[in-house]
């Protein structure tokens, strides 16, 4: 438990540095930086974006099928590393058990394929 | 000993202070990013444990996708939401019924935790010791074999997430042009291009 713990611990420090340069980043320039905002600078310039606006706007919602299909073969990758690393120990059984697995999931990627949902219309 | 307590009490405030500001953002996009802070304090807390596989499952599938489907959620949504915070207190009592249901089950399974004679049974057997075997082997170990059944029904249920996202947002834009690469690459210039003299003056 401490040996692994003390693996990690360079990392609780990276992860203090970089809180720490993201937060000076911010801080400095909006300390340093002059700011003075007018009505001529916030305008968009000739036929440019408005610069400050409502963010919210419609999304194709095929977006949204796109990273849900990620988050599904994420999981599926996710499920891989236990096997890959204990594969030696569960045998043939635990090789066939991922098999099958796999093949439930190949039939929805022949399905998503097939019905063109990977393709970018 | 005293760092891992420090760090314990660290990522546990985080994590709380983050789910506060989850649902108390006027932006839901804000809330999303919070949400994502809560993730990596959970992550902290999970690694703190000795749950190695876990804390970095959740920053690769949750951090790394789930956050990012909220986050096409929440923007896909063009929704005014100051017109939606208006109902706030109409809503509130069934609001607050949900919170008070979820809490008596989270109480329900805490007590029943505590009173069973099971509990007692599962300390004595914990995970395997860390030196022995790291966690992702000791997860290995059981997930394909002894929980075969679960794991073959989260793959359906993969499965079925796969199928009703494609069924629900899945649809066809009829009249856009495609490129067809095949038969860009089968065109010869014989059947398309055409060389004629033309006489000066003549015009074709």
């Amino acid at each position: 438990m401490d040996a692994l713990l003390h693996e990690y611990f360079p990392i609780l420090i990276f992860l203090g540095i970089a809180v720490a340069i993201s937060v000076i980043a911010v801080a400095a320039s909006w300390i340093v930086a002059s700011q003075h905002p007018d009505r001529e600078k916030d305008s968009p310039y000739e036929c440019g974006f408005e610069a400050f606006g409502d963010a919210r706007g419609k999304f194709d919602v095929r977006f949204y099928l796109v990273s849900i299909l990620f988050i599904i073969f994420d999981l599926e990758v996710a499920f891989l590393f236990p096997w890959a690393v204990s594969l030696g120990k569960i045998g043939l059984f635990g090789f066939w058990s991922m098999m099958l697995f796999l093949g439930v999931l190949t039939i929805g990627f022949i399905y998503e394929w097939r019905k063109g949902a990977l393709e970018w219309e | 000993m005293i760092i891992q307590g420090l760090v314990f009490y660290l990522f546990a405030a985080l994590a709380i202070a983050g789910g506060v500001l989850v649902i108390s953002a006027k932006n839901p996009v804000h809330s999303v990013l919070w949400l994502i802070v809560v993730f990596f304090n959970a992550a902290g807390l999970f690694l703190l444990q000795g749950a190695e596989f876990l804390a970095m499952v959740l920053v690769v599938v949750y951090v790394g996708a789930v956050a990012v489907l909220f986050l096409f959620v929440v923007m896909m949504l063009d929704i005014n939401f100051v017109q939606l915070r208006q109902g706030f207190l109409h809503y509130l009592p069934s609001g607050a019924l949900v919170g008070i249901v979820l809490l008596v089950e989270l109480a329900v399974v805490l007590v029943g935790w505590a009173v069973s004679g099971e509990a007692p049974k599962s300390l004595a057997a914990p995970a395997p010791e860390l030196a022995k075997m790291t966690n992702t082997e000791a997860l290995g170990h059981i997930l394909y074999t002894q929980y075969l059944y679960l794991f073959q029904a989260s793959g359906v249920v993969l499965l079925i997430a796969m199928i009703g996202s494609i069924l629900l947002t899945l649809r066809h834009r009829p009249g856009t042009r495609h490129q067809n690469i095949s038969r860009q690459v089968d065109r010869h210039p014989k059947d398309t291009l055409e060389i004629r003299k033309v006489p000066s003056g003549g015009g074709i």
